[in-house]
């Protein structure tokens, strides 16, 4: 794990209902030296970002409602366009839908920067954060 | 309520009469089937031989054909074949003024399900298309509950995959971490982790378990041996067992009886139903409540309230709570461990018992269970139909 080395400074909001998810979100980003904040409901998410500037974001996708991570998405570019946004969705095989982050379409659509399936890969995240991090400075 | 369907029969005959006369017998005609609450009335189409019945059956699907037998050309027997072949679910019957038994005979062979002999009267003509009627109605429902019943598994499977999966990747994804030691070589600052892992664990294990009763609980292949089972017994273990839960929630746990309670029941039946809504009782509580056991019986019943002070639900969420895997998700259960099957189980031991349920709840006051069990449920014969109905 090459970031392990590159220590990077920063603040990041986790938003996921799933309390084990924000706990290993929360474990790999604070590995990396930023500082997390997490936020387990969509209102409780939108009131941090009307608080505060962060330097990243990690949304799922689905939580109290089904569209949960678009209208955070949504309202983070228009307060903070700069900001990387992450998405994280395990829609696909929870729906059944044919619908999942790798159709280029939707992620035009969404507007994040990066997607990430459920299964965390901590190697992974880590690059795509070092990677947004680094890009948005 | 009753539902007005429109079938469509196609009605094959060379004579202008015959096929005339079918249609008036049958236009405006409804015919009623109480047992499918339904109406069934005819859209008919009209082909004159062989050959145009042919034309607007290889493009159109007919529930019914009302097929003369010696048409000129192809005759009914042709037709009879290719509808067989092309349209096995549309229903025939054959038609004829040479009602031999020879006719009826090859015809049937041929799939035919009903014959209708040359003169007839409007009267047998309704009667024997009713018959035709019931016969299509009644495969139609047959096939419906079979779609169901498939759904129904499809479903659970689908459903019991994914409330596997996610503990499951959780506790993977803990160990993952700690595997990599991605906070640092002290064992203490993983110990929420391990601690998150056992829950995930213990909670897969309890759908297991859960799924195990259940499955053991509807195969009915086991043999239930009913005993003299004492609810002060079970219900003094239940709360031992379920102490630590109920202390780490500091939920103060009581009980009273008033006559005998006791019942002949399967002892392991009573057990799962009182550990059952003792837990959820526990479970769905708010910090400092308390759960109470009311139990009091008479001659012939005893009756069991399992009172809460709780997060309660609203009338809605009562509804849905008896379904499989149906667990009230909203904030205040969101961390809140189960397997979403316990009442599912209740429901079907409370039928084996020919006991029955009650819930009452206030959202944010606490939810009220009442179960009423026969004293003696095998020494009363009375075994209702649904009682049937549920075993089955």
């Amino acid at each position: 794990m090459n970031e392990k080395n590159q220590k990077l400074s920063g603040t990041v909001f986790v938003a996921d209902d799933d309390p084990d998810i924000l706990d290993q979100l929360r474990m790999i980003l604070e590995a990396m030296g930023l500082d997390v904040i997490t936020a387990d409901t969509q209102e409780k998410t939108e009131a941090l970002i009307a608080e505060q500037r962060p330097d990243l974001v990690i949304f799922d996708l689905m939580m109290e409602n089904m569209d949960s991570g678009f209208i955070l998405c949504h309202r983070m570019k228009q307060k903070y366009p700069d900001v990387p946004i992450i998405m994280v969705s395990a829609v696909a095989q929870d729906a059944g839908m044919r619908f999942d982050t790798k159709s280029s379409e939707m992620k035009n659509w969404i507007k994040a920067d990066a997607f990430l399936d459920k299964q965390i890969r901590p190697e992974q995240l880590q690059a795509e954060v070092s990677r947004l991090l680094n890009e948005s400075r | 309520m009753k539902a007005d369907k429109s079938l469509r029969l196609l009605v094959v005959d060379d004579e202008e009469g015959m096929r005339l006369g079918i249609e008036r017998g049958l236009k405006n005609h409804s015919f009623s089937f109480p047992e499918f609450d339904t109406e069934v009335s005819y859209e008919i189409s009209l082909a004159e031989d062989g050959e145009s019945a042919l034309d607007i059956l290889k493009n159109e699907v007919f529930d019914l054909i009302l097929l003369d037998y010696m048409l000129p050309g192809i005759n009914g027997l042709d037709v009879l074949l290719f509808v067989q072949k092309e349209h096995p679910e549309t229903t025939v019957i054959m038609v004829t003024a040479f009602a031999s038994l020879e006719v009826a005979v090859s015809a049937t062979k041929h799939g035919a399900y009903d014959f209708l002999a040359k003169p007839f009267s409007p009267k047998e003509l309704r009667h024997v298309v009713s018959k035709a009627t019931k016969h299509i109605m009644t495969l139609r429902e047959a096939r419906r509950l079979a779609d169901e019943k498939r759904h129904i598994r499809f479903e659970f499977l689908s459903v019991l995959a994914h409330e596997l999966k996610s503990p499951l990747a959780a506790v993977e994804n803990y160990l993952q971490l700690m595997d990599q030691r991605i906070s640092g070589n002290d064992l203490e600052v993983y110990d929420k982790s391990i601690k998150r892992s056992l829950t995930r664990l213990g909670g897969m294990r309890k759908m297991i378990l859960d799924l195990l009763d259940l499955t053991r609980l509807e195969s009915g292949q086991f043999e239930r041996h009913s005993e003299w089972v004492d609810l002060k017994d079970v219900l003094d273990n239940s709360f031992e067992s379920m102490a630590v839960l109920a202390e780490e929630q500091d939920i103060t746990l009581s009980s009273s009886f008033d006559g005998e309670c006791r019942v002949y029941a399967v002892a392991a039946e009573v057990e799962i139903l009182l550990n059952n809504f003792i837990s959820n009782a526990i479970k769905y509580n708010r910090e400092h409540g308390s759960v109470v056991v009311k139990t009091n019986s008479d001659s012939r019943e005893v009756r069991i309230e399992v009172l809460d002070t709780g997060i309660g639900m609203t009338e809605e969420e009562v509804g849905l709570l008896f379904g499989e895997f149906v667990r009230i998700r909203n904030k205040k259960t969101r961390n809140i461990q189960g397997s979403g099957l316990g009442l599912s189980i209740v429901n079907k031991i409370i039928r084996n018992l020919n006991g029955s349920i009650e819930v009452k709840s206030t959202p944010d006051v606490g939810s009220t269970f009442t179960v009423v069990l026969p004293i003696n449920n095998e020494s009363d014969e009375l075994v209702t139909p649904e009682s049937d109905m549920a075993t089955a």
